[in-house]
């Protein structure tokens, strides 16, 4: 398979292969949570509405109490430096925002190249961290898995890979047939990479913190207390 | 009675309950195959599998903030007591049984089957090195309830038989007797009998009718009998038409914080007849954490429906009841910190309630750096406190307690359950700690005031 093949497939079949099994994937987890039996509280609630519980969890949770500040500010100060990266890299550079609007119509305007060169910037030093961190943490080491691994390997990957396809100033207007349209090949097959995996490890947590956050608010609002 | 009954026969003379020989071990009930044990303790992990224990098992990132608000990892730094480390069994059992990809996993061998010497090594994480006191899940992002799943893969290791001995035996003594403590219904009513003229106080029990049941906490008839006496004065005081029944009168449930579901259900609903018997449209749970738990929250789903009376924890009921004028007490001066039991605060949700009563003392309420409901537990509940071989480990937990109440410079303090009481007693004679704990429900009783108008005076005990 030459290289426009590549590109061809990866635009193609590999992308609608993997759209299908984020959504699959993400319909499946959900279901097979929904579909366990719940264990409703017979008890009198002190609260009346447990869903205020749960918006305020979703919310309140985004960032750790003071009690616990001091000691994960670092890790939670870079875990937003990539997570706001990401969606600053892929929501906001013009060629990706050109590739969302050929399949879907949708555009808008994108960041300025400073804006995307210090959110790449961002994704590294956070990802970065978060590697180290967790090599050299006891507690993180105890309790990390094949999972905690691949899912950091998984993220990084579409942006190292997208790195590579950079061949013009970052504001400038990339041609539709680009140049090198091999690495541009593997940079989409690793993005397709991270869609298949999402739905299965620990980055379901992108839609599973709203079902934990929201769950336990719930059932402590009962209680009249918040998690 | 096993070979473990003989080897540590327990010891009930001494200041808490003990046995005679504690040693490092993992401890077994009944002569059963490991095969049984794993068998028996993975049935009842599938049965609690939940939507409420998969979305917590589901949704961990594994990014260990929980660490630091174990008060065992910090006073250890031992990475082991990390709170979802805890429940690496049972997730473990989760991922091969009843996960999304349990079938692939089973399949391929690609997971393996949790072992009994798995449970067994698990046993000092979930039974020592845990007393469910929730502030984890204070510090997870994904606000995932351990102490919750703790309390639930409890459930596996009571019917494999893998519980902590002295835990087993109160649970089982309080199943067979009626109190872990050997508070049995004659020697209640002896002790009551004792109390009333002892301290010329009118003690109600087994009255036919009652507005309120009164329960107690076995620790309270057996080591702290002053606060029957405490709580006879304040519902004598109010006016209250009260009663403790023979019937229904133990509190504590060992049961649930053995894993025992069976047991736990047949200690709730002692309470939950005798209320029943009587009318109560009110019962009041003692100073006593874990009992509040029990019956508040979760005693309508042993019922198997709504509970037809109120349930207040005595701080609650004191609060409401200073609020009402039915409780008048004198001002006091001086200043007083406050222990929050997490069952109560955290996990309760009547944190409020212990400060509106010392507010109505007059007092300056001096709080410790985590107050309320990040409170730290004073390092003995959850069953802790009965397990003679997680001692050290309890000790340099209750050192993070010792130096934030001592920080607040108060010039005295109290909590509002008899199970930290003992815990901190025992850590004050551990550590010759200058200060001791005391009860806000007898400091209430020390300083009522005369009674309220319309109250009347309780009638002599008995029926």
């Amino acid at each position: 398979m030459d290289t426009a093949a590549l590109l061809q497939f990866a635009r193609g079949p590999a992308l609608a292969f993997a759209v299908a099994v984020l959504v699959l994937g993400t319909a499946w987890r959900l279901l097979h949570l929904l579909l366990r039996p719940a264990r409703r509280s017979l008890a009198e609630p002190r609260a009346k509405s447990a869903a205020g519980g749960a918006l305020r969890a979703i919310v309140t949770r985004m960032w750790q109490p003071a009690a616990f500040r001091a000691d994960s500010l670092p890790a939670t100060l870079h875990a937003y430096a990539y997570h706001i990266g990401l969606a600053i890299v892929f929501f906001g550079f013009a060629p990706h925002i050109a590739f969302i609007e050929r399949y879907t119509g949708w555009r808008w305007p994108a960041v300025p190249g400073w804006l995307f060169a210090l959110a790449a910037a961002a994704v590294f030093v956070g990802l970065g961290y978060a590697l180290v961190n967790r090599l050299t943490s006891p507690v993180l080491r105890l309790i990390s898995g094949f999972d905690d691994y691949a899912a950091w390997a998984i993220t990084l990957l579409p942006v190292v890979t997208g790195m590579a396809v950079l061949t013009l100033p970052l504001d400038a207007q990339y041609p539709l047939h680009p140049v090198a349209a091999g690495p541009l090949a593997v940079h989409l097959l690793s993005v397709e990479l991270l869609l298949v995996w999402l739905p299965f490890g620990k980055l379901s947590h992108a839609f599973l913190a709203f079902v934990s956050r929201g769950a336990t608010g719930a059932a402590f609002a009962r209680r009249g207390t918040q998690p | 009675m096993n070979d473990r009954h003989l080897a540590h026969p327990l010891d009930l003379e001494s200041p808490r309950l003990s046995v005679e020989k504690p040693a490092v071990r993992f401890d077994v009930q009944g002569e059963r195959s490991d095969d049984d044990r794993v068998a028996a303790a993975i049935s009842a992990f599938t049965h609690d599998f939940g939507r409420d224990v998969v979305v917590g098992l589901e949704s961990c990132i594994h990014c260990g903030h929980c660490a630091e608000a174990c008060q065992f990892f910090v006073a250890t730094g031992d990475a082991k007591y990390t709170p979802t480390w805890k429940l690496e069994p049972f997730a473990q059992a989760y991922r091969r049984e009843a996960g999304p990809f349990s079938w692939l996993y089973r399949a391929l061998g690609m997971r393996s089957k949790v072992t009994v010497d798995e449970l067994e090594a698990w046993q000092e994480l979930i039974y020592d090195a845990c007393t469910l006191c929730g502030r984890c899940t204070l510090a997870c992002p994904m606000s995932i309830d351990i102490a919750g799943l703790v309390g639930l893969a409890r459930h596996g290791m009571a019917q494999a038989g893998l519980v902590p001995h002295e835990l087993w035996a109160v649970t089982e003594r309080a199943a067979r007797d009626g109190s872990p403590l050997g508070a049995t219904p004659a020697v209640l009513k002896e002790r009551l009998e004792w109390l009333s003229d002892e301290h010329e106080v009118d003690i109600h029990v087994d009255r036919p009718r009652a507005e309120i049941l009164v329960t107690f906490s076995s620790i309270e008839i057996m080591k702290y009998p002053l606060s029957l006496v405490a709580t006879a004065r304040v519902m004598n005081h109010a006016g209250c038409d009260w009663t403790v029944s023979s019937a229904g009168y133990e509190a504590t449930n060992f049961g649930m914080l053995a894993g025992s579901a069976e047991w736990q259900k047949r200690m709730t609903m002692k309470i939950v007849d005798a209320a029943l018997a009587c009318g109560a449209k009110i019962v009041v749970v003692p100073e006593c954490g874990h009992a509040y738990s029990a019956l508040r929250w979760q005693g309508a789903n042993m019922l198997g429906r709504p509970l037809p009376f109120r349930v207040l924890h005595i701080s609650e009921f004191l609060a409401e009841y200073l609020a009402s004028g039915r409780i008048r007490v004198r001002q006091q001066a001086g200043s007083i910190a406050f222990h929050d039991p997490c069952q109560v605060s955290r996990r309760g949700g009547a944190t409020q309630a212990p400060r509106d009563v010392l507010a109505a003392l007059g007092l300056e309420l001096r709080e410790t750096k985590d107050s309320g409901d990040l409170n730290f537990c004073c390092g003995g509940g959850g069953g802790v406190i009965v397990n003679h071989r997680a001692d050290e480990l309890r000790y340099r937990a209750f050192g993070i307690k010792m130096a934030q109440l001592d920080a607040t410079g108060a010039d005295s303090m109290v909590t509002s359950c008899s199970n930290c009481r003992q815990s901190f007693d025992d850590g004050q004679a551990h550590f010759g700690w200058d200060r001791r704990m005391g009860s806000l429900l007898e400091l209430v009783a020390d300083h009522l005031d005369a009674p309220a108008s319309g109250a009347t005076q309780g009638r002599t005990a008995g029926a």
